[in-house]
């Protein structure tokens, strides 16, 4: 249900954080009514990108258009026109759900004859109709973040930000997340512009930017870029993993790195290689299995390494700055 | 109301900006503090117990030591606009901390992402907490018995009118403040450095005459003091006092010799007021 302007539209975006740059000049446009994905580990820039994109930080270099308006010189009209989900909570727990609400659609102006029913309209949606009354602070994690997206539909935008929208919630209440942003996209018509560092999640998407060290190194649909991997991955145990990757660089010519704690590689049919495996390989193997490509191939083919293992990775740096500063 | 399947979507637009949605900004910025506050029971009751405490102890006990003194002034009497105007300040330096608070709960974002200026949250923010901290003022000037201050119905209103100029002129100080600090320990740090000495040196908690004249400058240099003066005025237009006795505790505010008069006072605090919340609508912009 794509139609004419783009609902978001950037050109050469840069962020500079004194010497750090979050983000190193991106382009990419989101058409009216899609569901885009921002997809990379903690810290790739996503979220810098997109408190740019919502009028909350300014670019240091190029332009973005949000529901047509230039986020710099037209701010107020992007904010009328965008609803946000922060990946940390914004509502005031003293208040009930329905007084959050109220605040939201007093400070966006919607107008007092439709605040009663947009308001039901957007709780029942969520299924916190009943609970309304009740202190924000008396809900579960699952509950104030569908109360955010509610809170986030009640004006009625044309593109809703979704940043990390199902972060630290259990897998029964992620699901429940995207069966409301699906039937909100079915009903709403609005554009959802959402990042995510799981996988799973971003197969929802129709179409994909997978970000990383602040620039989009892919972009396309979930099914695209799967295919673009056009290779099978092979993850093996064995007793010794460095003699394993050294037989395979020297009897398959195949590169293989220790991924998640396996031997893991990439070959085209992975499923007739196998028995070649087993036989050439020349030392005893404990388990193969072989996976049709993921996006966590795809993300890896772009970037070099697993999502997880990134993520790994800036932790323990953060970890170690963190103890550096003790 | 029908129930409402996916397919029926109650659409709102959002209007324009205007001068209207602002006030309406204004207006919810205000009634969330209300809220906030009625909902806080425990801030309510302390509220109400520690100007009791200040007027019935601090007054009683300094009596004591007052008492060779002679005369008919008792001390209670004295510090009450003094203790009036304390409640006061600490309320309304609460409510201005409530926007750290928000800050550090994430609910500032959601203010400072709307399409509303900030002029209209910030100034809704300071009419909240001047409200908020006056309904306070209120209870203790509803104590005036205690003190020996007659319930008269003018005298009252001043006092209430007074408080909820000098609460405004605080909030919107703490409203600054809370603009470039943003945790909220070092805001009370802050607040409560600036906070002690201007209680101590605005004539409150002891009469201003006969201090050292660099006190005396301290004093005057005070922005507290003129919120002060001023209900004390009102206090002690309505004892009948021996001269001896009202110089002693009520000398007023001299510049160089000349009185300020007490409508000057209040226009100074009232233009600090409007100034400092200018100034904080400035940061609050400056901020994104």
């Amino acid at each position: 249900m794509t139609t004419g302007e783009p609902a978001v539209a950037v050109a050469g975006l840069v962020k500079r954080f004194g010497d750090v740059t979050a983000v190193q000049g991106i382009d990419f446009t989101v058409a009216s009514g899609e569901i885009f994905g921002f997809l990379g580990p903690n810290g790739a820039g996503k979220s810098t990108t997109i408190s740019m994109l919502c009028t909350l930080l300014r670019p240091t270099a190029g332009t973005a258009q949000v529901a047509g308006h230039d986020v710099l010189r037209e701010r107020d009209d992007v904010r009328r026109n965008i609803g946000l989900v922060f990946q940390d909570p914004t509502l005031d727990g003293y208040l009930s759900g329905e007084q959050n609400l109220r605040f939201h659609a007093e400070l966006y102006g919607v107008p007092r004859a439709a605040v009663a029913d947009r308001m039901r309209q957007v709780l029942e949606m969520v299924g916190l109709w009943e609970r309304r009354r009740d202190k924000v602070q008396t809900y579960s994690g699952g509950m104030k973040r569908r109360l955010e997206i509610a809170r986030g539909l009640l004006h009625s935008p044309r593109v809703l930000f979704l940043d990390e929208p199902t972060v630290g919630l259990d897998p029964q209440t992620r699901a429940s997340i995207w069966d409301y942003i699906r039937q909100l996209q079915a009903a709403e018509q609005i554009t959802i512009f959402m990042t995510t560092h799981y996988m799973e999640e971003a197969e929802f998407c129709d179409r994909i930017a997978i970000m990383d060290s602040g620039r989009i190194v892919a972009l396309d649909t979930p099914e695209a870029l799967k295919a673009s991997v056009g290779k099978d991955r092979v993850q093996l145990h064995t007793d010794d993993a460095e003699a394993a990757i050294a037989a395979l660089k020297e009897r398959f010519d195949l590169d293989a790195a220790v991924r998640e704690g396996a031997v893991t590689f990439a070959v085209p049919g992975g499923e007739e290689f196998v028995p070649r495996l087993f036989a050439e390989l020349g030392m005893p193997i404990r388990s193969v299995s072989v996976a049709r490509p993921s996006l966590d191939d795809v993300f890896m083919s772009y970037t070099g390494t697993t999502i997880r293992d990134a993520e790994g990775s800036s932790r323990d740096w953060m970890r170690m700055a963190a103890r550096g500063r003790a | 109301m029908t129930a409402t399947t996916a397919t029926e979507v109650v659409r709102v637009q959002v209007p324009e900006r205007s001068v209207r949605h602002d006030l309406r900004a204004v207006k919810i910025v205000f009634h969330r503090e209300l809220l906030r506050f009625w909902s806080d029971r425990m801030r309510m009751i302390s509220g109400l117990i520690q100007p009791a405490l200040w007027l019935l102890v601090m007054g009683t006990g300094l009596s004591s030591l007052m008492a060779t003194g002679g005369g008919e002034v008792d001390l209670k009497t004295f510090i009450y606009p003094g203790v009036c105007a304390m409640t006061v300040m600490f309320t309304a330096m609460f409510s201005a901390a409530s926007i750290v608070w928000d800050r550090e709960f994430g609910f500032l974002r959601e203010m400072l992402v709307a399409p509303v200026s900030r002029g209209a949250i910030v100034v809704g923010k300071c009419l909240g907490g001047a409200f908020v901290a006056t309904a306070q003022g209120v209870v203790i000037v509803a104590m005036a018995g205690l003190a020996g201050v007659p319930y008269d119905p003018l005298l009252m209103l001043t006092l209430v009118g007074e408080l909820f100029l000098g609460a405004f002129a605080l909030t919107a100080f703490g409203v600054l403040l809370a603009a470039r600090i943003t945790n909220m320990q070092s805001f009370f740090a802050i607040m409560q450095m600036a906070m002690m000495p201007m209680l101590f040196l605005s004539g409150a908690l002891y009469p201003l005459s006969g201090l050292p004249g660099w006190l005396a400058v301290l004093t005057k240099l005070n922005p507290l003091t003129y919120a002060v003066e001023p209900m004390r005025q009102a206090v002690f237009s309505r004892l009948d006092l021996s001269p001896e006795l009202e110089r002693a505790f009520n000398s007023g505010v001299t510049w160089n010799g000349w009185p300020v008069p007490v409508w000057l006072q209040l226009v100074m605090v009232a233009v600090m007021g409007l100034g400092l919340l200018g100034v904080a609508v400035v940061q609050f912009r400056r901020g994104d």
